[in-house]
């Protein structure tokens, strides 16, 4: 039997955010990711599952154009950002800068809450004091977190616990204004509750940007997700409507599988 | 049930022994530097005192103090830092942050890496030629510093590419993610968190040249001058080569004298270190992450 190639949804005119089409990505001879034909729509949250090594963060990767820094790491195929081929925009900066990212692991930089938060349009050349006072309030808000940090925005942010310093690069990564936030597995080293605090935000964002959400968690993309790839061994297995792939609607019976927790 | 076997006690005597043998091997280890640090201390410590450390030598340098020498040394030392820092620290950032990893950049890290065995009498030797000769600076203590700078530069390099590692990839990736470029990265990030290790580093590596002779003696540093030095362009005494012709050339020397200098001399190197390990310590409590 013939399996279609996956293809993106193609029964809503949404607009397209970030267009993926023959992405190929390999680490000198090793491919780690091919065959990726998908398209991002804007305000969606858009899932990537699948297990370890599959290729979720090389994804993302190739997206915010990392390669640059790795010279090991080399990207085929095309992206497109606002329709705009990343491999030819002009500043690849100001490319990175509308894309947030928040990595699996908290990276708090050696800064103040503060100044974590205000780095980005620290870089982008603000200085006004009032002006960033305002973005950091508005960003930590926006994160949860505001509440719990305002009295002590001095203190270094990785003071703070292991949640609130996920909070604090969510912050971070709001702090560059950014339309497409990138969030890879999120969730591994952050407790239950803030996990749920956190899905709570995104799902308010979601009026304003769009995400992509990669995650071990494959009932966290049910919960939130839009629409899901299934990513496995370096290969895009197939996308679709999120609730399609949970209720066995599946184009390729290993998704089925990889959903009900039966591999992985 | 726990009785020892007999495999168990001749481990235990082995381990006995071994650890005599190596604790054995520590203590003639330290030994000599006992011995030097007593003999300065005990034969030197009776000719210190304020006029020793703050006047000039007397009578054909038999007597009287050595100021100048001393005011000498911190003087090379200083120039020296002066302009091996930023050169090292900049070479040094180069290396850790912008180098692609080639051969030209493992050629440079193998060139640095045998600079730093070069003898310092040929570094001497440089140094008259380039310094004294060809940029026509003479005998001073421009052309002395900047041969120690040569010198240090390869110690400065790899003191600071090491504070730049120990600054962890996960914040320089961090940044570039935001858009920063790699000069901002530096300047935000890993700069303000490898500047203790860089200053404290580059300042135990420099002071160690307080003591060179041999790339001085040529460039800049003089036996006996009468007047304290006007401006780099001028010669100086250092206690270094002081010591060397007090114990050596000069006839009717007291006793004690040469043992003066050599203590005040060890005590500047070992003053800037513990300075510069306290600096490191004290800055190691704050570490931001
Ligand atoms: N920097 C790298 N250098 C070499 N190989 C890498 C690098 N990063 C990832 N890989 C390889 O690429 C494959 C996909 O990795 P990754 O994208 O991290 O997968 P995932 O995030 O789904 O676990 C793995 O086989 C991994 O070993
Ligand atoms: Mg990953």
């Amino acid at each position: 039997m013939v399996i279609a190639p996956p293809q993106g949804v193609t029964t809503t005119e949404r607009p397209v955010k970030l267009g993926v089409a023959g992405l190929r990505i390999r680490y000198g001879e090793q491919t780690a990711l091919e065959g990726v034909t998908l398209d991002v729509y804007e305000h969606e949250i858009f899932g990537v599952i699948g297990p370890a090594n599959a290729g979720k963060t090389s994804f993302l990767k190739a997206i915010n154009r990392m390669d640059m820094f790795n010279t090991d790491m080399h990207v085929e195929g095309q992206i497109t950002f606002n329709g705009l081929d990343t491999r030819k925009v002009r500043n690849v900066y100001g490319l990175r800068r509308r894309i947030g990212v928040v990595f699996p692991l908290p990276v708090g930089l050696p800064l103040s809450v503060y100044d974590n938060v205000a780095l980005s349009p620290r870089l982008r050349g603000e200085k006004n004091r009032a002006e960033l006072d305002v973005i950091v309030e508005r960003c930590l808000r926006r994160a949860a977190l505001w509440d719990e940090v305002k009295d002590r925005l001095d203190t270094l942010g990785s003071m703070l616990s292991g949640g609130q310093q996920q909070r604090l690069t969510i912050a971070r990564a709001l702090s560059q204004d950014p339309e497409l936030l990138m969030l890879d597995e999120f969730s591994i080293a952050v407790d239950p509750v803030t996990t749920m605090r956190i899905e709570d935000v995104l799902k308010e964002l979601r009026q304003e940007v769009t995400i992509i959400l990669v995650t071990n968690l494959v009932q966290q993309a049910r919960r939130l997700a839009d629409r899901t790839a299934f990513f496995l061994d370096g290969r895009c297995v197939e996308v679709g409507v999120t609730e399609d792939l949970f209720t066995g609607e599946v184009q390729d019976q290993r998704t089925r599988d990889y959903v009900d927790g039966r591999f992985g | 049930m726990f009785e020892a076997t007999q495999l168990n006690r001749r481990n235990e005597t082995t381990q006995k022994l071994f650890r005599l043998a190596l604790g054995g091997m520590t203590g003639i280890l330290i030994l000599p530097v006992i011995l030097i640090l007593g003999t300065l201390i005990w034969k030197g410590a009776p000719v210190i005192s304020f006029e020793f450390l703050f006047t000039g030598p007397t009578k054909g340098m038999t007597a009287g103090g050595i100021f100048p020498a001393l005011l000498g040394t911190i003087l090379l030392v200083l120039v020296a830092l002066l302009a091996s820092v930023p050169l090292g620290v900049a070479a040094a950032i180069y290396l850790s942050e912008y180098a692609p990893n080639n051969w030209f950049t493992r050629a440079i890290n193998l060139a640095i890496i045998n600079l730093a065995g070069v003898p310092s009498i040929v570094h001497a030797l440089f140094g008259v030629g380039a310094f004294v000769i060809f940029f026509k600076f003479g005998t001073s203590i421009l052309a002395a510093s900047l041969t120690l700078a040569i010198m240090t530069l390869p110690v400065v390099i790899v003191a600071t590419r090491e504070s730049l590692q120990a600054v962890p990839e996960a914040f320089r990736e961090a940044c570039w993610n935001m858009g920063a470029t790699r000069w901002q990265t530096i300047r935000r990030v890993v700069l303000p968190n490898a500047v203790t290790g860089i200053l404290t580093g580059v300042i135990l590596e420099v002071s160690r040249t307080a003591g060179e002779t041999a790339p001085i003696m040529f460039t800049g540093a003089a036996f006996f001058l009468p007047l304290l030095p006007q401006s780099v362009f001028d010669q100086t005494m250092a206690l270094s080569l002081h010591l060397f012709v007090v114990s050596t050339q000069v006839p009717n020397m007291p006793e004690q004298l040469p043992y003066g200098v050599a203590l005040v001399l060890i005590s500047l190197v070992l003053l800037m270190n513990s300075l510069s390990i306290a600096l490191r310590m004290y800055l190691r409590g704050k570490k931001k992450w």
